[in-house]
């Protein structure tokens, strides 16, 4: 389990992270949402030690990742796929990396297996494709078989082979038990992937709840219905619903009852009816409604 | 000793400490090899003329190892996998020493070897405790010298600011000090890389000598008291690098 308490950091007089409260629960998948800015990389790099807080406090099962004595068994981490010398093999990056942690060494030629770099593992890391970089990145977050994974956008810029490889492999880890706290900037991504969600805007806690839940409140429902007794069939419905009318084409938008009950009282009454279509707001839409006043940077 | 291995690792899986090792005692033999060829007196001291521009190569593979590893972010990688940030770096720091104390000593007894070979009738023999010091310690220099690189690595960060402040500083500013009439060779004899110099020279003038041939650094300390000053200096800089690196941001 992570948990973040009343968690800041401040540069100067930028707040990236202000007042920040979550907690990530064990054996799910929690997605970190945000606009690009909002203040993710940020509160990945405090929860692993590399920023120190400016306030507040995050803990790793109740420690802070300085005190773990092995931490790469504990928690294994990619926040940039980039961290690797580039004169040095896949093989000797994973490498140093089990000998500091106690880990057997046998266990970077089966980690490299996992994500399919065995053939490249002497190859130097420089001449690898930003795929092929993140491969890397995730072998060495498994290094230690460890029980929690951080990922910070992990699909930025790779192709959709990669992002399909991506997000198969984070519902096995997923499915393995494991903690998986991934970020992003991409609601549609994340809804695909993450069982809780939590969304951050310009550092602060926007939500904190399924992503079930999350969709269901973001976007809603609505039936779009245009009839020639328009009139006579906005009274009835008004009765069980909320309805409005379309300012473009003048048709019914329904709210609260569902495309089937709609035709059917429209055939108890014997009306008409030209469309009868029912409507979902798309996440995109939904999320940058709830993030537009966090939002740091705004085209105009 | 875990750490030790990794950071053992890491210098070894990268090409720059080879290319460094190479030239460094390509460099400091081959000066030797080209004074002891063309000089009529060739002496013990005179072998170790070149080592001085193999500590600046030594100075810069120092400075690299950090560097680089803040360059492209392995130190944050580093630090993940062990957040004891004071003890990876002081890993790293015994590390480098070591290689650097052992490209010392071949530099040295490889550019006395082949000064020997070109010149075989010269007094080359190694046969008092100031030509062993000339000798031997330019290994101690090097090992002191890369702790110093690694100190001002850790605070700097890029490697052309880094490699500059190290060239500059032993090469240059060291020497220019003592244009600086009255007090300039007062002053270098409390400077670090004159210190180490001074420790390594076979024949040390005395007060009295400096005087009658015109001036010169007449240094307050024996010759190993020169070498632990030049010590204290490259520690008490790496305590400082250390402390900034665990307070600072990764």
């Amino acid at each position: 389990m992570i948990q973040a308490v009343r968690l800041r950091k401040h540069y100067g007089r930028t707040k990236a992270v202000d007042d920040l409260s979550f907690i990530v629960k064990p054996g799910r998948v929690t997605g970190f949402l945000g606009p690009n800015g909002a203040g993710k990389s940020t509160t990945m790099r405090m929860i692993l030690g590399l920023d120190t807080p400016t306030g507040g406090d995050v803990t790793i099962d109740g420690k802070h990742y300085t005190e773990l004595k092995q931490p790469l068994r504990k928690i294994g981490a990619l926040l940039d796929a980039k961290w690797v010398h580039p004169n040095r093999s896949a093989r000797s990056h994973l490498k140093w990396m089990a000998v500091s942690n106690k880990i057997p060494v046998s266990r970077v030629d089966e980690v490299l297996e996992i994500v399919g770099l065995t053939e490249v593992a002497n190859k130097r890391a420089g001449g690898f494709s930003l795929g092929m970089s993140q491969r890397l990145g995730i072998a060495g977050a498994l290094l230690g078989d460890p029980e929690v994974l951080l990922f910070d956008e992990p699909v930025n810029g790779l192709d959709p082979e990669g992002i399909l490889w991506i997000r198969q492999f984070m519902h096995r880890l997923a499915d393995e038990g494991r903690t998986v706290f991934v970020s992003s900037h991409l609601l549609s991504e994340m809804a695909q992937t993450a069982q809780d969600l939590i969304v951050i805007g310009k550092g602060r806690l926007i939500a904190q709840t399924t992503t079930e839940q999350f969709i269901s409140d973001a976007t809603q429902d609505h039936v779009r219905v245009r009839s020639p007794h328009a009139v006579k069939l906005r009274e009835i419905l008004a009765a069980s619903a909320t309805v409005t009318e379309d300012a473009v084409d003048g048709a019914l938008v329904v709210h609260g009852l569902p495309a089937p009950r709609i035709g059917e009282i429209a055939a108890e009454n014997q009306i008409v009816l030209h469309e009868l279509s029912p409507q979902r707001g798309s996440l995109e839409e939904a999320f940058m409604q709830l993030t537009k006043e966090s939002v740091e940077y705004h085209a105009h | 000793m875990t750490l030790l291995a990794v950071e053992r690792i890491k210098l070894f899986s990268t090409r720059s400490p080879y290319w460094c090792t190479a030239l460094a005692i390509a460099m400091s033999v081959g000066f030797a090899a080209l004074l002891a060829a063309n000089a009529d007196q060739v002496g013990v001291g005179l072998t170790q003329a070149g080592t001085r521009l193999a500590l600046v190569v030594v100075l810069v593979l120092g400075a690299l190892a950090v560097t680089t590893e803040y360059r492209f972010s392995t130190i944050r990688a580093t630090f993940l996998a062990v957040p004891g940030r004071t003890s990876a770096l002081v890993a790293k720091t015994a590390v480098v020493a070591l290689v650097a104390g052992v490209i010392g000593e071949v530099a040295a007894f490889g550019s006395w070897a082949i000064a020997k070979v070109i010149k075989p009738n010269a007094d080359l023999a190694i046969n008092t405790g100031a030509e062993w010091r000339a000798v031997a310690g330019v290994g101690l220099t090097f090992a002191i010298g890369a702790i110093l690189a690694i100190a001002v690595g850790i605070l700097v960060r890029q490697t052309a600011g880094a490699v500059a402040i190290l060239l500059v500083w032993s090469m240059l500013a060291e020497n220019l000090v003592g244009l600086i009439p009255k007090v300039g060779v007062k002053i270098q004899a409390w400077l670090p890389f004159m210190n180490a110099d001074n420790f390594l020279a076979v024949n040390t003038p005395s007060a009295g000598e400096v005087e009658a041939t015109g001036g010169g650094v007449v240094f307050k300390l024996s010759q190993w008291g020169s070498l632990a000053y030049f010590a204290g200096i490259a520690v008490a800089l790496l305590v400082v690098a250390l402390v900034v690196a665990k307070r600072r941001d990764a």
